[in-house]
């Protein structure tokens, strides 16, 4: 097995992409699917917001709107926001943490592939008779009396994208726990793997009660079921419960990693290792922890109670101290630093005080008294673009120009970046910041259209104007991204100049097998370390010697490919179609064949030798 | 598992220790094992007694809280070295999922 590069036809670079195990691949899987859809959630949100440009607007009709809005927020959590940052957590933490692969290169292919399968599912609704439209919470009343098949197309969808979600989320903390490089302790761990281990920890109790729900959703309205049905003795208010026991560590599941990218860019351009590195450790295992406690402020009006209401008030403004704690260490983190205002630090410097803003309206929320006044109003709206377009998108944006090279070897220009920036932090707060106010003055969330003269006219306006700012932004990115890939560009293993973890040490993009040597890690930063020594490799743990590998394969794509067809199936039964039912049972059996062929067949692997290691270029890997 | 493992060729390396380790772990797995029928065959009788229902169920929840204990820490080997992040996964989705149960039967109206 030669690991020199050949040239190759499209089709066979294209059945490579299909049966990858490789985990740097199916990061590069992520990034364009989640790319992808963030484009339809991005396209789904400029529509909103021309419809709400002017008063008494019909650009879009009212049930179209709410389709819109529904899909907006469930294809930018579910589908664009979260496998984007699994494909950063992919492609960097395995390599971070000086490992060959993760502990399931098959499981984390299968994780892919359920993912874009359940997302290609929701959003083929667009075409089969509309979309969800109850809003991306989908309350259980309100969505069990929508009519046509869009809540059906949510709820299949969701659960087969969620199953992929939570073998992501089991995969990561198997390969931390067990795979890391000989000294690699926990608390020699870069953030961005804690911050990967965290949320791949809440990944594994948060999904289940969405799995829990959503099948209660489905089996309410495929199979006859009565779980959210009052008038048969259900409770309606379950769906709320499990959504939000689900939905509000989702949200740190968002934020962590981001977290993680910022302090990792941090650290580099500041040129300092980063301050206060165990209390963001403990920080962010606190976060993780209170996340759990919380969910209820979500419902304060639902009519828990004064003393569940003050109970999850009080629990809600704790989480505000371990942040608070994350953002002082990074301000000291750059103070006396030498730092270097590339792209992403400029990202990293615009984050804070973004973050801080949709920080306070969290807290203004979360006293329970108040939140009656903001509730379901656009002040809700604002709090948690500024969050999550504030905390997540800039750290997605920050992380594509930061970790670029390292996945593909290329430089994106600096020069276009910065314009991408300023374009899109101009119309974040543009867009976001006035939001704020017409909540404040009474506009609901989810509303179709206003009327003129109410004093919403100008604050939606410039709401729009922000948008369109936005958009100008990510075209931007995507020039950039073209041009830089035309150009082609090769750099070296560290292009940044002051990379301080394992990543930067070897090949950008890296060989397949990551480490010719596992290399041992003498403390944080290591890196870093080898480099203030005047070396330019890392001290290797082991000798040159044969290298297990995995093989490719298809069945992933073929088990999440019977799911995707059993899907319709389920759906179409209801409306008495003849074909429903054998749909259904033959897409399990694909599914369900497609793991038992796996069960069955051995697949042993192969091995690299060392003889092919010995001879390679020895700018791969870790020298001796 | 984790105890028996040795980076050593040799096969008789430490062999005297592991035998006694092992058998160690034989005696405590007999012991609970035995214990375990032991509560089987109490709580089989205390429903064939006739105690009250107030005794009886609860009295049967308990015993099978520590059945479970028994069956992780020493069947499965949670006890010995080596497994402290699976017992903390373990006993946060315990945490979790307590939280979950205590809200649902405290501020859920029907």
């Amino acid at each position: 097995m030669s690991t020199i590069a050949q040239k190759r036809g499209f089709a066979s670079t294209v059945w490579d992409y299909l049966t990858t195990v490789d985990h740097k691949k199916i990061a590069i899987l992520y990034l364009i699917a989640g790319g992808f859809f963030f484009l339809l959630g991005g396209i789904e949100a400029m529509l909103i917001r021309i419809q709400l440009a002017v008063p008494n607007n019909d650009f879009v009709s009212a049930g179209f709107f709410n389709e819109l809005l529904t899909m907006h927020g469930t294809t930018m959590i579910f589908l664009a926001a979260m496998p984007l940052l699994l494909g950063f957590m992919n492609a960097i933490m395995p390599l971070q943490i000086g490992a060959r692969d993760v502990a399931f290169p098959f499981i984390n292919a299968l994780g892919f592939w359920l993912f874009f399968f359940g997302g290609l599912f929701l959003n083929l609704s667009w075409f089969l008779g509309g979309a969800p439209d109850a809003g991306w919470t989908s309350y259980a009343s309100l969505s069990l009396a929508s009519e046509g098949h869009g809540i059906d197309f949510y709820a299949l969808g969701l659960q087969i994208s969620g199953f992929g979600t939570l073998m992501g989320g089991i995969n990561f903390l198997v390969t931390i726990i067990n795979m890391r490089a000989p000294g690699m302790t926990y608390m020699r761990m870069p953030l961005f793997t804690w911050t990967t281990f965290v949320a791949s920890a809440l990944i594994l109790f948060a999904f289940p009660p969405l799995t829990v729900s959503i099948f209660m959703l489905m089996f309410d309205r495929l199979f006859g079921a009565n779980f959210f049905n009052v008038a048969a003795g259900g409770n309606t208010i379950i769906w709320e419960h499990f959504f939000w026991i689900f939905g509000h560590p989702e949200v740190y599941i968002l934020i962590l990693p981001a977290f993680g990218i910022f302090s990792e860019i941090f650290s580099t351009f500041s040129r300092k290792r980063l301050f206060g590195y165990s209390s963001m450790v403990f920080a962010t295992v606190l976060i993780g922890f209170l996340g759990f406690m919380v969910w209820a402020h979500h419902m304060f009006t639902v009519g828990l109670g004064p003393v569940a209401n003050a109970i999850f008030a009080v629990a809600t403004m704790a989480i505000a101290v371990p942040t608070g704690i994350k953002i002082f260490n990074w301000l000291l983190t750059m103070w006396g630093g030498s730092i270097q205002f590339t792209v992403p630090m400029i990202y990293a410097v615009a984050f804070i005080p973004s973050f801080v803003a949709g920080g306070v309206t969290g807290i203004m929320q979360g006293a329970a008294p108040a939140d009656y006044q903001y509730h379901d109003t656009y002040f809700i709206v604002a709090h948690f673009h500024y969050v999550i377009v504030g905390g997540v998108v800039l750290a997605l944006l920050a992380g594509t120009h930061f970790y670029w090279p390292k996945m593909f070897g290329t430089m994106l220009s600096e020069k276009i970046g910065k314009f991408t920036f300023f374009f899109f932090f101009v119309g974040f707060h543009l867009t976001f910041f006035i939001q704020h106010f017409l909540g404040l003055m009474g506009m609901p969330r989810r509303v179709w259209t206003f009327l003129p003269g109410q004093g919403l006219d100008t604050g939606n306006l410039v709401s729009s104007i922000g948008a369109a700012f936005m958009f100008v932004g990510i075209v931007s990115l995507l020039v950039n991204i073209v041009i830089t890939s035309v150009k082609n560009e090769k750099v070296g293993n560290d292009p940044w100049g002051d990379g301080r973890t394992l990543e930067w040490a070897i090949a950008s993009p890296p060989p397949f097998y990551n480490f010719k040597q596992l290399p041992l890690v003498r403390g944080l930063d290591p890196y870093w370390l080898e480099k203030m020594e005047g070396k330019q490799t890392l001290t290797p743990a082991e000798p040159i010697g044969d290298i297990h590998m995995p093989n490719g394969s298809f069945v992933p794509f073929v088990i999440s490919l019977g799911l995707f067809i059993a899907a319709f199936g389920a759906m179409y039964q209801i409306d008495d179609k003849a074909w429903a039912i054998p749909v259904l049972i033959g897409g399990l059996v694909i599914t369900f064949g497609a793991m038992a062929y796996r069960s069955i067949k051995d697949d042993h692997g192969f091995h690299i030798h060392k003889e092919d290691l010995i001879d390679e270029n020895d700018d791969k890997g870790v020298k001796a | 598992m984790v105890n028996n493992q040795s980076n050593s060729s040799n096969p008789r390396l430490d062999y005297e220790y592991r035998r006694k380790k092992n058998a160690e772990g034989m005696r405590i797995q007999v012991a609970t094992f035995t214990l375990m029928i032991f509560f089987t065959v109490v709580s089989f009788v205390a429903v064939g007694a006739n105690f009250s229902k107030w005794f009886v169920i609860p009295f049967i929840l308990l015993l099978a809280v520590v059945q479970v204990g028994f069956q992780l820490y020493y069947f499965m080997h949670m006890s010995e070295k080596g497994h402290e992040a699976p017992s903390m996964f373990f006993w946060s989705a315990i945490t979790v999922a307590f939280v979950t149960v205590l809200a649902f039967m405290t501020i859920i109206w029907w």
